[in-house]
């Protein structure tokens, strides 16, 4: 299971967090600086595994981005690698050519495609197709919209 | 008015790109949210930042609190304090907005509003109370969107206590038809289970239905609920073993639609989840495992392709293979694919090849040789996390030959290191090596002062502990330890004539302590000249409180007459004022005891460590000052507990603060809380000898009793008796031969431009480090050594019999002469002999590739009923009162073997005698047998070869149990087709669903191997519970006084008996619970475990339902017994 994924930027600011169990705002400040030293302190083209605590810290940077997963031990760390992997292609195909800024100016887009991708500290969809026709229809939605024709673009005839 | 019209034109922008179609997200640069953005981006100082989102923050404080706010606006400033929060800023105001959007806000506002409520609040926040009727509406929407967000909102933060009000629901979508719905309800049922097992008991059955959902998604889902419960009890779900294989087939045959593909790859996702919980489900199980070898074996050579994910899947295929119960080919293909793994040049899949080795190590020891040159080039990789996992691949391999290098190559790394948990770590494990293999007194010594300089004040505790208690106790040879003390006390001298202010606190007080001890060992030191050492360290400024107390102590020990007088008078002239009172009062001690030089050596005896401290904890010497208290006048003592429970029943409203008058730290309130009998009895003073003095400086960051020691525990590599020494090893030196086999390696894989002398060196390293590993029979290393390792081992306690045989073991699975490979071959032919498992009714999954459906070929129901019914042949969990053996081919084996139980069990009701393992030469069966206070394991050996077994030895383990030898459990010589049993008494330690007990089974064949096999054996709980009979007074108190509890609502049963007592009767025959009692809608039940282990259950018809109410002083019990009424009623 998942414990926790941070996007932060190569200063050190966080720009997404998404935590999977109940933690204290404490916990979670510590964990945050914690992982930020560690993580940018690694050298380019090292390993991008860490044993932390009791936890695997699987890592990778793309562009300025790091993203940070925080996995159970027993966790396979190739497959939580492609978590990553397959989190930025679902914000590249989303965005178009994502870039760190788009996730700055639109983080709670980041999140909604996070939340379709994963759930409950687990992967929920692993297709691509399904999570941004997820996001794509309930972005279109207005406000008085109660009627079937979202639910045939989310959910397929 | 005009104000508000602004404001909402200059949001205006921002609201439309918020809502901006997917593409133009650029769009919002121009919203309140960029500006914000940027704002921070042109900022130089952390001050101006604050500055400007404080005043961000009471801008969004004042619009969110004004009545004007249009939901749509809301959800925009909601964003910003969302964004204010990520930056570290609180903004707590916002948070009964958040909620509030979720409740009133459109789609698009309320996804914003649950967005914000799962980053804002965590499940036990009150405010989260607020959100139920929400989520509840919505999961009864008919807009599917709002569903899914309830949904995700759910499974990612909800108070636990709600769960109830909203299960129902959730459970419903289980039906839904669409299936995304379903997938998600799912994945928050598999939630549910996590934070709050009890409340979804009763809908496994919708988890195996879930299983064979047609879409192929929902079932992926339903897969981390089962890998959960497979964790936790896998007996259960052996059954769905062939599921599981169907399932998996189909995946890596490529059945399920592209959509599930990554990167060309079928369902990776899918296909690990699958191989872990086969993993699971095979381990220690010969005939499971059994079942899915071939898919194993197909799994490893579909997965080819050069991608990482290729190669998660092969990683965990490898794990797999190891898991489970071995089978020598796919060993082989594993062994080959964890060498790709090490030779890769990528650095990831390096790692995992580290990894995978220190996983099989103990298994196949032979691999670390085959790539022990790898390894030492790993040794020196730039990269720490290669290095630190190399290391942890030697710590495995450590013996008593190659430990000076091991733990040389750890101190190196530990030099480097910053990270403070890799640093604790490390410095625990070379504690351990340096105790268990240390070659010689200067060494350990050595090594140590390393490990107290290096892992300074964060260590672990027990570390310096066990060290102290390792010099005080000493070994067997009174020489020998002179000479270790003496050692340490001459190079701790020299430390502190050093520079000691960079020492570590903790090192300090070890020093003190040793110094104040063991330095008149020492002819060379004077007493003055170390007091002034010591008064030197009290002076320096980073010398600590605690670590003052450590020294005045050891001054104390060490002050007799002279010169020593003035030095005592000087140091309590400058502490005798301080503010601690534990420095103050060593100040006293010291001042005293200096003074008097009889009470002194009354006090401190030199030398006294022998014998063990008598320590009065009833406290009866000061039972004459308590009566005469008590005739004064004084109340009597009352417990803390009680007290308190006097006090909240007296008052309705207490105002002070609870838990406060605990002792917060002994060391602040060890002289005034007279209130603990232990803390009195360490501060009653000058009673007890040197031993008892250094506790009580201790204050509690070093204890020297009750501490767990790590010495003598024994290793990953035994020592071995010489006369087996003989049978085992090969002829030609394996040291040598595997060396040059690993050269011969080398050359060909390795880089070739490495110079021959570096190279050489690596050899030789190579040597050292692996040395030992292949056999222990290199006489010209080993030899010496060894003798010398035996040193610190001598005093390993309680560790006689069972251990020596598990070095046998160990031996086996070390020595290059194949034995390992004659276990595996031992056990594959004795697949045959094993009687064929009862199959539970297999059930297979047709996925089709067409249209992405699947179904599932048999009603579910039906199959579920019968899951339950059927019995697992090697599952033991049969409830209690139901012994009748079943029709099946073991029937014959059982009868003769149950005239083999003792006489004086035969009487008794047993459970039907079932084979746990059997191997060429013997079979092991076993069944318990149920006595009316207790209960007892038998295990037959049956020896069913044509030659004699010798030294036949059984060791069984539990965690939850408490394992008791009845009879002897060695027989010198089992004679051909004989059979001999082994009781063990069984007590529960630790409640649990079922217990799990594993066996291992030693014995020597007339040729000389040594044999080894594994068994476990399965009993539920019910097995443990006796009616407990009680009257309905006596309950009443004992209900009162039970702390651990747990409520449920449970079916009731129909039948010709009123329901009450048609259920309570179900429950009483098949848990063999005592009803104490029935009026009206209401009876109670009681049980134990033992006497002293007893459960109370309050039953009341409800609604329909049986509301129980379980009570007891035992953790967990009341869960598990909840679980077994739940599963007794179900079955019914």
């Amino acid at each position: 299971m998942m414990r926790f994924l941070l996007l932060f930027s190569r200063q050190g600011k966080l720009r997404l967090q998404k935590w999977f169990t109940a933690m204290t705002d404490r916990e979670k400040k510590k964990i945050i600086r914690e992982m930020t030293t560690i993580v940018l302190a690694r050298q380019p083209r090292s390993c991008n595994f860490l044993q932390w605590k009791d936890l695997k810290i699987i890592y990778k940077r793309y562009a300025s981005l790091y993203f940070c997963l925080g996995v159970e031990n027993q966790e396979n760390e190739l497959l939580a690698l492609e978590i990553i992997h397959r989190y930025v292609e679902l914000l590249d195909k989303y965005f178009g050519n994502v870039c760190e800024l788009d996730i700055i100016f639109n983080f709670e887009k980041a999140y909604f495609i996070l939340d379709e991708f994963l759930m409950g500290g687990e992967i929920q969809e692993t297709s691509k197709q399904t999570v941004n026709r997820a996001i794509e229809s309930s972005d279109m939605l207005q406000e008085d919209d109660h009627s079937e024709w979202y639910e045939v673009e989310l959910f397929g005839p | 008015m005009s104000d508000v019209v602004e404001k909402t034109l200059t949001a205006l922008p921002s609201l439309l790109s918020l809502d901006s179609q997917p593409g133009s997200a650029k769009l919002s640069t121009h919203s309140k949210l960029g500006n914000l953005i940027r704002g921070i981006t042109e900022l130089t100082s952390k001050h101006e930042e604050e500055k400007l989102i404080q005043r961000e923050l009471s801008s969004i404080k004042e619009q969110v609190s004004s009545p004007s706010t249009t939901m749509r606006q809301m959800k925009e400033l909601m964003v910003r304090s969302i964004y204010c929060e990520m930056l570290g800023y609180e903004a707590s105001f916002s948070y009964i907005h958040a909620i509030k959007l979720a409740q009133q806000g459109n789609v698009l506002e309320k996804r914003v509003g649950y967005l914000a409520v799962s980053l804002f609040l965590n499940e036990s926040h009150e405010l989260l109370l607020l959100l139920v009727n929400t989520v509840l509406k919505d999961l009864q929407s008919t807009n599917l969107i709002e569903v899914c967000m309830a949904l995700t909102v759910v499974s990612q933060m909800f108070p636990k206590d709600m769960i109830p009000a909203i299960l129902p629901l959730v459970e419903e979508k289980l039906n839904h038809s669409k299936e995304i719905i379903r997938r998600k309800a799912v994945l928050a049922l598999y939630k549910f289970y996590l934070i709050a097992p009890n409340q979804v008991q009763h809908i496994h059955n919708k988890f195996r239905k879930a299983l064979c959902d047609k879409d192929p998604g929902v079932m992926s889902a339903s897969l981390h609920i089962f890998l959960q419960l497979i964790q936790e009890n896998s007996e259960a779900y052996k059954d769905l073993t062939a599921s599981f294989v169907t399932i998996l087939k189909q995946v890596v045959a490529g059945k399920l639609p592209m959509d599930f593909n990554y990167h060309c790859v079928p369902a990776p996702w899918l296909q690990i989840h699958l191989l872990r919980i086969l993993s699971l489900l095979g381990k220690n199980d010969q005939s499971t495992s059994e079942i899915m070898y071939e898919i194993l074996d197909e799994s490893l050579q579909r997965a080819e392709m050069n991608h990482n994910i290729t190669y998660a899947i092969l990683y965990e295929c490898v794990r797999c293979i190891y898991t489970i119960h071995p089978k020598s080919d796919l060993l082989e293909k594993a062994a080959k694919c964890i060498g790709n793994f090490v030779m890769s040049p990528r650095i990831n899949l390096k790692y995992l090849g580290l990894k995978a080795l220190t996983y099989v190590v103990q298994q196949d020891p032979k691999l670390v040789l085959q790539h022990q040159m790898t390894i030492i080039e790993c040794l020196d990789h730039p990269d720490l996390i290669i290095k630190r996992e190399t290391l942890e691949l030697l710590f495995r391999i450590t013996n008593a030959q190659n430990v000076t290098v091991i733990v040389e190559k750890m101190l190196d790394f530990l030099r480097v290191s910053k990270d403070d948990h890799t640093t604790i770590d490390l410095v625990g494990k070379v504690a351990e090596l340096a105790e268990k293999y240390a070659p010689d007194n200067e060494w350990f010594i050595e090594t140590m002062n390393t490990v107290f300089s290096v892992g300074g004040d964060m260590m672990q505790p027990d570390i310096p502990n066990s060290f102290l208690k390792l010099l005080l106790e000493g070994f067997d040879s009174v020489e020998e330890d002179k000479k270790l003390r003496l050692f340490a006390v001459n190079s701790y001298v020299s430390l502190l004539q050093g520079e000691p202010n960079k020492l570590p606190q903790r090192f300090l007080q070890v020093i003190c302590w040793v110094l104040g001890e063991y330095s008149h060992l020492s002819k060379d030191v004077e007493p003055d000249v170390l007091l002034r050492l010591l008064v030197k360290l009290l002076d320096t400024k980073s010398c600590s409180n605690e670590t003052k107390t450590w020294v005045l102590m050891a001054m104390t020990k060490l002050c007799s007459g002279g010169a020593a007088l003035s030095v005592a008078h000087e140091v309590s002239e400058m502490y005798g004022s301080s503010m601690d009172t534990v420095l103050r009062q060593r100040v006293q001690e010291l001042q005293h005891l200096s003074q008097d030089a009889q009470l002194q050596t009354r006090v401190l005896p030199q030398c006294a460590s022998h014998k063990p401290v008598e320590v009065d904890s009833s406290l009866s010497f000061l039972d004459g000052f308590v009566s005469e208290a008590l005739a004064a006048g004084a109340a009597p003592y009352k417990p803390p507990h009680q007290r308190q429970e006097e006090l909240s029943r007296s008052k309705a409203l207490s105002l002070e603060p609870y838990g406060l008058s605990l002792p917060i730290s002994m060391s602040s309130c060890s002289v005034t809380d007279r209130q603990s009998p232990t803390l009195l009895s360490m501060s009653s003073g000058l009673s007890g000898d040197s031993t008892e003095l250094s506790h009580k400086g201790s204050s509690t960051t070093l204890k020297l009793d009750g501490v767990k020691r790590v010495w003598g525990r024994e290793g990953y590599l035994a020592q071995k008796e010489p006369a087996e020494e003989a049978a085992q090893v090969e002829a030609s030196s394996p040291l040598q031969s595997s060396s040059q086999k690993a050269d011969e390696d080398s050359s060909h894989s390795q880089t070739p431009t490495q110079t021959p002398d570096s190279e050489h060196e690596k050899q030789q390293l190579a040597s050292s480090l692996f040395v030992g590993l292949a056999s222990q029979s290199s006489g010209s290393v080993g030899g010496k050594s060894e003798q010398t390792s035996q040193r610190f081992r001598r005093k390993a306690r309680n560790q006689d019999k069972p251990l020596s045989s598990s070095e046998h073991l160990t031996n086996l699975l070390v020595s290059p002469s194949g034995s390992a490979d004659n276990l595996l071959l031992d056990s594959n032919s004795s697949s045959d002999l094993i009687s064929s498992p009862e199959q539970t009714h297999v059930h297979s999954l047709d996925l089709t590739a067409a249209n992405g459906t699947c179904d599932a070929e048999a009603e579910l129901p039906d199959r579920d009923v019968k899951g339950l019914k059927s019995p697992l042949s090697r599952d033991a969990s049969v409830p209690a009162a139901d012994f009748t053996p079943h029709e099946d081919p073991d029937r014959r084996k059982d009868l003769c073997l149950t005239s083999h139980l003792p006489a004086a069990l035969s009487g008794l009701s047993h459970s039907e005698v079932t084979l746990v393992c059997s191997d060429q030469s013997l079979d092991l069966s076993a069944c318990h047998v149920q006595k009316d206070e207790s209960i007892e394991f038998v295990v037959f050996i049956k020896n069913s070869s044509d030659s004699a077994a010798h030294r036949v030895q059984v060791q069984i383990n539990c965690e939850e149990l408490e394992v008791s030898c009845v009879c002897d459990s060695t027989a010198e010589e089992l004679k051909s087709n004989s059979v001999t049993v082994c009781q063990y008494f069984l007590t529960v330690k630790r409640p649990s669903v079922s217990f799990e007990l594993v066996g291992m089974v030693y014995y020597q064949k007339p040729a000389g191997s040594l044999q080894t096999a594994q068994f476990s054996y399965k009993l539920p709980l019910t097995s443990f519970i006796r009616p407990l009979a009680v009257s309905t007074e006596e309950y009443g108190t004992m209900w009162l006084a039970y702390s651990h509890d747990t409520k449920q609502n449970l079916p009731l049963m129909s039948g010709e008996d009123e329901p009450l007592t048609a259920t309570l009767n179900v429950l009483k025959t098949k848990l063999q619970l005592h009803v104490v009692e029935i009026i009206g809608k209401e009876g109670i039940v009681a049980c134990c475990l033992r006497p002293d282990q007893p459960c109370l259950v309050h039953c009341r018809v409800h609604a329909g339902m049986l509301a129980v109410w379980l009570r007891s002083p035992v953790p967990d019990l009341p869960d598990c017994l909840l679980y077994h009424c739940q599963r007794a009623l179900q079955e019914h």
